[in-house]
């Protein structure tokens, strides 16, 4: 997979595996994060993504196998590497007992940056998070979609290479995850490597140029969203809801179509959905709708339909 | 399996100081009445109307050896309150440690930020105390100021082991027992308000072995401005209890935030 020989990865794990106890967390899993692009981790929640994360932190002790990053190996290059990166947590933490603008600058403290040498980029990641206006805000006078941003903003205080977003846009409305969908993409344009988890399909399918599909510690599959489509699944999707029996009849008289149930929901997968579109329009009981087929479908293909904690 | 790596101390930690001194500053006004309020009373209470019936204690008037004994407790209790309430805070509810583990500080830097702090805290209550003895004409600020590298010590000395009990808490209430049984006995076992020979034959060793009577002994000459003894001992003792709580709290934090 390192296609690109001439840059080397940011960051590599070969049999990568943590172990809590007798709880194997990860798997024995191997990736490389090429630079310049947004590599992403997909999985159910308990995949294993936010350990594999903090494991390329330096923050949780590598079980066994081998990780590199910025060509450095880890845990032991953890502090430098530390240098160069820029987290977003699952959870914001950001410090309650100071403004929007001392967030930040406190946080420059933290890699060495005095307040006056950060000032200009202080202002410009406020502008870029669209907080300028809050600057001497409080943290908790902010919208969840604001401390989100505030977030971000806050892990570009060192101007990482590499920025490892944990979830980014979840519990997030519609509007703050567009706005933080095209901050993201503006910093990949501008060149910074991102590594993102989700279990959201379509951040996944905006973002990401190269991703994996987690679960239970194990990496099932990886390659560009769309590849991954065209790999797993046919191209054509008909989620059909209402008398499941009859369904399943008219179905078995359809040729090439691959049926999968979840719940009330029938989802029936071919290459040309037209044939079985005809048998169904006009039976009453039954609506359906008719989609292309997109990552989810190849996420539930691999990780089963079954419910996660 | 634990990491018992010693710690390395570096500059970094001064960031996470720095970051403490600017949330104080901001909670100034309660911050200073909390940590004036309690040993002012007492020293109020027990100098001017215990002191009416003692007169003189240990070569000085009895105001002046409550007090001198009372900068050294408060040093004690602003220290490990730190150390406690506010390091918990930090490190569960509102998780600013794991922010501070993203960046290039470890636990090492951020423990030692928090000893300085601690240190800090336990300083200003007791220059305080010096400040209001002085102002009641019992002790003499600026004798006394040689007390202030003492105090950074005895700050030390308590922050150690208070962050041990943070290291290791699971809430807030888990607090109440090293007040309880630790903090309380040794205010009254250590030697600030009665020499502690008078204290029974059989546990006369017992404040041989606790921090605070070395702090006081430490202390107390340094704020009556008397001639000083065993500042060898007292220092060791004390630098002892900070060293040794300080590993033990690096050890344990990371044991359980590295995971």
């Amino acid at each position: 997979m390192t296609a690109d020989s001439a840059q080397p990865a940011i960051v590599i794990a070969r049999r990568l595996s943590k172990r809590f106890g007798k709880r194997e967390v990860v798997r024995e899993v191997d990736f490389e994060v090429l630079p310049g692009r947004c590599f992403g981790f997909l999985g159910p929640n308990g995949a294993g993504k936010t350990t594999t994360l903090r494991m390329i932190l330096g923050v949780s002790p590598i079980t066994a196998g081998e990780l590199r990053v910025f060509g450095e190996s880890m845990p032991a290059a953890a502090r430098s590497a530390r240098r160069r990166i820029g987290v977003v947590p699952q959870a914001d933490n950001l410090d309650p007992d100071f403004t929007v603008a001392e967030n930040l600058r406190v946080y420059a403290s933290y890699f060495d940056l005095p307040a006056r040498a950060v000032m200009g980029q202080v202002r410009e990641l406020l502008e870029f998070a669209g907080l300028s206006e809050r600057a001497e805000a409080r943290i908790d006078a902010l919208s969840g979609g604001m401390k989100r941003r505030l977030t971000i903003a806050r892990a570009l205080i060192n101007d990482p290479e590499l920025l490892i977003l944990d979830e980014p846009t979840t519990g997030l409305d519609p509007q703050a995850r567009h706005m933080i969908w095209g901050r993201l993409r503006e910093l990949i344009r501008a060149g910074k490597t991102l590594l993102l988890t989700t279990h959201y399909m379509e951040e996944a399918e905006r973002l990401c140029d190269e991703l994996v599909i987690m679960d239970h510690g194990r990496i099932l599959t990886r390659g560009s969203p769309a590849a991954l489509v065209q790999e797993y699944v046919e191209p054509e999707v008909l989620e059909i809801r209402g008398q499941l029996e009859r369904v399943r009849e008219l179905l078995a008289g359809v040729e090439g179509c691959r049926a999968e149930s979840l719940g009330d929901t029938c989802y029936c997968y071919s290459a040309d959905a037209r044939p079985l579109i005809q048998c169904l329009e006009g039976r009453s009981g039954i609506t359906f709708v008719h989609r292309p087929a997109g990552l989810e479908d190849v996420f539930l293909r691999l990780t089963g339909r079954e419910l996660r904690d | 399996m634990p990491d018992w790596r010693l710690p390395r101390l570096r500059h970094p930690a001064l960031a996470v100081w720095r970051r403490n001194v600017l949330v104080w500053r901001r909670l100034l006004g309660p911050a200073i009445v909390m940590n004036m309020g309690e040993p002012l009373l007492m020293l109020l209470g027990l100098g001017y109307g215990l002191g009416l019936f003692i007169g003189q204690m240990g070569g000085m008037p009895y105001l002046t050896y409550v007090a001198s004994g009372i900068v050294a407790s408060s040093c004690m209790n602003s220290a490990s309150f730190e150390a406690m309430y506010s390091v918990h805070t930090r490190m569960v509810p509102q998780q600013t440690y794991a922010s501070l583990l993203v960046t290039p500080l470890e636990v090492d830097d951020i423990l030692a930020g928090e000893m300085l702090w601690g240190a800090t805290k336990g300083t200003i209550s007791g220059v305080t105390i010096i400040l209001v003895a002085g102002a009641l004409g019992h002790v003499h600020p600026w004798t006394a100021l040689p007390a202030v590298p003492a105090l950074l010590l005895v700050g030390l000395c308590f922050t150690g082991p208070a962050l041990v009990m943070s290291a290791l808490s699971p809430s807030y209430d888990f607090f109440n027992y090293y007040q309880t049984l630790a903090l309380m006995p040794m205010f009254v076992l250590s030697g600030v308000f009665y020499p502690t020979d008078s204290l029974p034959q059989a546990v006369q060793w017992l404040p041989q072995v606790l921090p605070l009577s070395h702090a006081v002994a430490l202390l107390r000459p340094l704020v009556a401005g008397q001639p000083m003894h065993d500042v060898a001992l007292h220092g060791a003792v004390l630098a002892l209890y900070a060293a040794s709580g300080y590993y033990a709290a690096v050890v344990l934090v990371r044991r359980r935030l590295l995971v």
